[in-house]
């Protein structure tokens, strides 16, 4: 992509590689699915898409928005500025026509918004979303549908593929009823050939996506179909914001596989039920957000102790408490590695995009069946809710069958073996000594006998950690994008992955030696990664928490205890909004000015 | 419960292969024939230590699955129910048992009795109440009776205890018994009921305490000068809620034995029914063409 991105630029031949486009309205009108269904089409013109969006916690209604980044190449974030701005409302207008670039275009209803600002070379287009809507489904009152009227001006204006996209409202309200698609039908026609001559015509350049078995979705999507493609056939959760979508599609798609997922009454049961199922030989999930893990740290303390396998998903929100409930934050990382009471080590990780949370799920079964220990993966609202187009992965490849091992153990069988690692015998299985054993959240011996022995304990503590520093060893170094060694590094966790990338490459048009590094295993760190940090003078950690009281974000601690290494610093924002590349810039600017 | 059998018949465990570790409990506390007990039920219906698990929480009562030589696990204070939901829902080929005190169950575990209850997860619960903490050493717990002192009470208890039987009844179970540990055969064929029932059985035991509450239940014991007042069952229906709920406001010591009894679906029958309903309709499709068919619906 050019690099410069997030915003509509000509090339030669006049077609554009980049736009972004967004729609600024209520949360209930709809424009979630809009841009969804724009994202859909990207992945079938083998575009890459990345959105973005906002939704209020109130419980119905309030100012929301939905942000889709269109480009023929690599998209990377879902854009600082916006080249289009769609407003339902006077409030979209006056809330977001700052978001659009000089010279963008602000599309809005006329018949809702008072075209009040005159500035910045902005193009103003008023078109009467809501009449013309009424008109094309025929004569009644109700505004319902103006989104697919803006969606049918949108195709036109970016000369989009109509076919395609009818084709994919009629996947998407077909299943409605008759009345419901025709409707839809009628009010996208009449977007497309509203005719204003105010109109500006654009037209992509053709998608470079090797255009096979793309697929477009969101992250909490991929993550539950990662759990099911990595064998896991049991869990238990309790709904939270934006946990919830998982354990729905759980509960609605693990019976076709044979599986059950419980709607549990609470944190602390959802934890326990998937612990249950995991002791009885099925690796099992539960998941939740930021409070819902502070009530299941008690479960995973147990876990880690009694050596059983679990995987943990948290959708990081805003916090602490009830905090924003629909924004983004990556304050959990802390409260993921170390949050329970004794010394309780445990594999945290997380995705970079999308597309990863399938993968990452899959290692991170593999891993806790390894290790006989909770895993949890930090995924947050941003990954959570957006959009990306990406390739069908391919399950001959990746698939985890799981099985339930009920053979006999033999007499030398100890759950808890200090020379090796933790392979518990579900019930049902025979014991050859008649020995039959016990888990344990007591300190223990081998054989899972409760033992206070000093000696003992410290052995046992040795044997959990030293689980977590044989995975360090294995664990592949972060790739270094651009330069392997030099001044500036970036570096992030999670959902700023994309836009660490972006502004890796703005700084080094600005002349820096910039170069960006990734890191999916946040615990444990791996081996080398010290060495490879020395390599550069200045270290940025980008996340989305509190510098705190010392000045540095969560996994800044971290990486500068790890490897007292004073060229760390951190870039935190906690302002509930994904990274704009931009922000991250300005910071890297501004500490080196 | 027992819905599920032995993948091949063997022969009749022993007592001696039963017992694993030797109790840790107090010399004549009320469990030890809460367990005794268990294993008479445990011999009597045949089964090995490959059709059956023991869960427990926290508490004296708790440590149970020590001291029987079958799987085992013993869990966090007042969770085991949810824990013991998991295996269940995961593995109908166990008969699952749970085992706890007056603290783990209705006290910091009070709301998963209701669920799991409500849920009528197949497996068997037994309650052992002696009306005070006896691990953490004499405080109240949340059936002491009011006025009793303890450490943390030491002018008498003053909240109102909890009625276990009325909140039994309440949560949606499915058999509810209620036994004393000095009546071992009474517990013998209460236990035998609630381990044949299906779904969620639950039997309350009311366990002497011989260091901090001795003589809490002298009332039920004839050689004591009390009465052990059994339910009639000629008279009592079984299935009627209401007449339960009379018997369960008897005053103390009230009756013994099989207050309520009602079929419903398990919830492991009813998942089990919407997996043989979907996977019906799924026919042939390999797992990762199932999945297929939702990456097909993302194009």
């Amino acid at each position: 992509m050019s690099s410069a991105g997030a915003s509509a630029e000509a090339t030669q031949d006049d077609a554009l590689r980049n736009a972004v486009i967004r729609l600024a309205g209520n949360s209930q009108d709809g424009i979630q699915s809009v841009g969804g269904m724009l994202g859909r089409l990207a992945g079938r013109t083998a575009q890459e898409v990345m959105t973005y969006m906002t939704i209020p916690s109130t419980i119905s209604g309030g100012p929301s928005i939905f942000q889709v980044h269109l480009g023929s190449g690599e998209v990377l974030h879902a854009g600082d500025v916006a080249d289009v701005l769609v407003a339902f409302y006077q409030h979209s207008y006056d809330n977001h026509l700052d978001s659009l670039k000089d010279g963008g275009i602000c599309l809005y209803d006329s018949e809702k918004v008072e075209e009040t600002r005159d500035e910045r070379g902005i193009h103003h287009i008023g078109v009467p979303f809501t009449s013309a809507t009424v008109e094309a489904i025929g004569g009644t009152a109700k505004d319902r549908g103006k989104n697919i009227f803006v969606l049918g001006l949108i195709c036109s204006m970016f000369n989009l593929d109509r076919e395609k996209l009818t084709g994919i409202i009629e996947r998407q309200f077909g299943r409605k009823g008759e009345d419901v698609l025709r409707n839809c039908m009628n009010a996208f026609d009449a977007g497309y050939a509203f005719q204003t001559t105010d109109l500006k015509q654009f037209r992509f350049a053709p998608g470079e996506a090797a255009n096979s078995n793309r697929i477009s979705s969101d992250g909490n999507t991929m993550l539950g179909l990662g759990l099911i493609a990595s064998g896991v056939r049991y869990g238990a959760a309790y709904p939270i914001t934006p946990w919830s979508s998982i354990m729905e599609l759980l509960r609605r798609e693990l019976p076709k596989y044979g599986g059950v997922f419980v709607q549990a009454e609470d944190e602390l049961a959802a934890v326990a039920i998937a612990l249950g199922a995991s002791y009885a030989g099925h690796l099992s999930v539960t998941g939740s957000s930021g409070p819902g893990l502070s009530l299941k740290a008690e479960a995973l303390g147990y876990a880690c102790m009694a050596e059983l396998p679990l995987l943990v998903i948290n959708v990081q929100r805003g916090g602490p408490s009830t905090g924003l409930p629909t924004s983004v934050e990556q304050s959990d990382l802390l409260q993921a590695i170390y949050g329970s009471h004794g010394d309780s080590p445990r594999i945290v990780l997380a995705p970079k995009d999308v597309e990863d949370c399938f993968y990452i799920t899959l290692e991170a079964a593999q891993l806790a069946r390894r290790y006989s220990c909770p895993v949890i993966i930090l995924s947050d609202q941003a990954i959570a809710t957006r959009i990306e187009a990406f390739n069908e992965p391919n399950l001959d490849e990746h698939w985890i069958e799981p099985e339930l091992d009920l053979s006999e153990r033999g007499e030398d069988f100890r759950p808890y073996p200090l020379d090796g690692l933790t392979r518990h015998a579900p019930p049902g299985s025979r014991m050859a000594e008649n020995t039959y054993p016990k888990v344990t959240g007591l300190e223990h011996d081998e054989k899972g006998h409760p033992s206070g022995n000093p000696e003992n304990h410290q052995k046992m503590t040795d044997k959990r950690r030293n689980k977590l520093v044989t995975l360090a060893a294995e664990l592949p170094l972060p790739e270094i994008y651009r330069e392997e060694d030099g001044e500036i590094l970036l570096l992030g966790w999670g959902s700023t992955y994309g836009p660490v990338r972006e502004a890796c490459d703005r700084l080094r048009e600005k002349g820096l030696c910039a170069s960006a590094t990734h890191i999916r295993h946040l615990h444990p760190l791996p081996s080398g990664l010290n060495e490879l940090l020395a390599r550069f003078e200045h270290i940025f950690v980008v996340e989305m928490n509190d510098s705190g009281v010392y000045g540095y974000g969560q996994l800044a601690t971290i990486l500068r205890a790890a490897s007292c290494n004073s060229g760390i610093h951190s870039l935190c924002k906690t302002d509930g909004l994904a990274y704009r590349v931009s922000e991250i810039v300005d910071g890297v600017d501004s500490f080196l000015a | 419960m027992s819905d599920t059998q032995s993948a091949q018949p063997e022969e009749k465990l022993t007592k001696k292969q039963l017992k694993a570790d030797h109790p840790t409990w107090c010399p004549a506390c009320g469990d030890f024939a809460v367990l005794a007990s268990f294993f008479n039920v445990i011999q009597k219906l045949g089964l090995t230590q490959t059709d059956f698990v023991c869960v427990a929480g926290i508490g004296c009562s708790s440590r149970f699955p020590y001291f029987v030589n079958s799987h085992g696990i013993h869990f966090i204070h007042g969770r085991a129910l949810p824990l013991a939901t998991g295996i269940s829902l995961s593995r109908p080929d166990q008969h699952v048992f749970v085992f706890g005190g007056d603290g783990d169950g209705f006290s910091i575990g009070g709301n998963h009795l209701n669920h799991a209850a409500r849920k009528n997860i197949n497996l068997t619960y037994i309650i052992m109440d002696n009306f005070v903490y006896g691990l953490t050493k004499n405080q109240t717990s949340p059936t002491t009776p009011i006025g009793r002192r303890s450490k943390t009470d030491p002018n008498g208890a003053i909240d109102r205890p909890i009625n276990p039987m009325m909140q039994l009844l309440g949560s949606g179970a499915t058999f509810i018994g209620r036994s004393h540990a000095t009546h071992v055969k009474h517990m013998n064929e209460i236990f035998e009921r609630a381990v044949n029932h299906k779904g969620f059985s639950v039997v309350e035991v009311l366990s002497e305490c011989t260091m901090f509450y001795p003589g809490a239940f002298d009332s039920a014991i004839p050689r004591k000068g009390g009465e052990f007042d059994l339910v009639d069952e000629e008279q009592h229906d079984l299935t009627s809620i209401n007449e339960a709920f009379k018997l369960a406001q008897l005053e103390f010591p009230g009756k013994f034995g099989v207050f309520y009894q009602d079929e419903r679906p398990s919830k492991n029958e009813l998942e089990q029914n919407w997996i043989n309903d979907v996977q019906s309709r799924t026919g042939d499709l390999s797992p990762q063409d199932l999945m297929r068919q939702n990456f097909a619906a993302m194009q």
